[in-house]
């Protein structure tokens, strides 16, 4: 029991790190993005383009937010 | 019945296109996070594949794919930007100089004894997104023309083809130094993430899977751009001085 339960948590934290990482926000932005394209392209319009521009946005605000977190403690490695 | 020749190219050449990007993602993993478990990533993802070939067979292309593109690629896109991010701030932080840095003082290399999930999940997702992809062009090739045989052993040459280049560029991929390995393979896995995932909601990219090199392009010229950005900013000194908190 008490193997399948550390399994268990085992399996959930390799997810998490590997979803989630050191940046919530990535994850969210992301999932965001995905939403918006699925909605822009039920209206026909070119929905290509939002996952490149979440992407280029994201990035810049991944980095300026791995900057505030102190002396990037917080980055350490997504996986 | 087709003739023999276009229905051999046509699966090569096809196959060998899903065959690149799956080798490039094994390739980079395996360089970036140590071999042992990129490699049984894939060999675990090449059995589920078979198993997969061999329970569905022709009504393999009957598999909505959609679905398995979304996940797959909304996973990698998570993934790869998490890793774009760590190479910008690494090597904007050393330049050029520090990727003489020993490759061990900056790693994402697995050094413990277990299994490296991380690696082995982007290795088996690669590798099962791919297989699949390659078993649907040879399935509608083959069986449209009537010449499923020969169209069942032109992929499987484009996939021992493709592997073994992908073998022999390992090695140099190896001396690559680690910061800007990362920096390559977070590029990579966020445009086959951004194009799969973008794919998978029935979203039609201009000019088809040329658009993989666009979107390459673009998010190599962004990191280029915020690397720059990081070297000339006052935060090039913190940057500098916290790497060991980076490094790990």
């Amino acid at each position: 029991m008490m193997r399948v339960a550390s399994w268990l948590v085992g399996f959930g934290r390799v997810w998490y790190r590997f979803i989630i990482g050191d940046d919530w926000t990535v994850a969210a932005s992301v999932a965001f993005g995905l939403t918006l394209t699925a909605l822009l392209n039920r209206g026909q319009f070119p929905a290509w383009v939002v996952i490149p521009l979440v992407v280029i946005v994201v990035l810049r605000a991944s980095i300026q937010r791995s900057k505030r977190t102190k002396g990037h403690a917080g980055v350490k490695r997504a996986g | 019945m087709t003739a023999i020749l276009p229905v051999l190219i046509t699966a090569f050449l096809a196959s060998s296109v899903e065959a690149i990007e799956m080798v490039t993602i094994v390739v980079g993993v395996g360089a970036t996070r140590g071999w042992r478990s990129t490699l049984l990533g894939a060999a675990v993802g090449f059995v589920v594949l078979a198993v997969v070939v061999a329970v569905f067979g022709l009504a393999l292309s009957a598999i909505p794919i959609a679905p398995l593109r979304l996940v797959i690629g909304a996973l990698l896109l998570v993934f790869g930007l998490q890793w774009l991010r760590k190479g910008v701030v690494r090597v904007a932080a050393r330049g050029f100089a520090g990727m003489q840095v020993d490759a061990n003082q900056e790693t994402e290399m697995w050094t413990e004894k277990g299994v490296d999930w991380t690696a082995f999940v982007l290795s088996f997702k690669g590798v099962l997104l791919e297989g699949l992809e390659v078993a649907f062009i040879v399935v509608s090739v083959g069986a449209t023309a009537g010449q499923l045989g020969p169209a069942v052993a032109s992929g499987a040459a484009a996939l021992l083809v493709v592997g073994a280049i992908g073998a022999v560029l390992s090695r140099f991929v190896a001396r690559i130094p680690r910061s800007f390995l990362q920096l390559v393979v977070g590029l990579l896995l966020t445009t086959f993430g951004s194009f799969w995932a973008t794919e998978g909601l029935g979203v039609s990219w201009p000019g088809g899977d040329v658009a993989i090199l666009g979107l390459l392009a673009l998010y190599l010229l962004t990191a280029v751009i915020n690397i720059a950005v990081e070297r000339r900013g006052p935060h090039r000194v913190r940057l500098t001085g916290n790497l060991s908190g980076v490094a790990r």
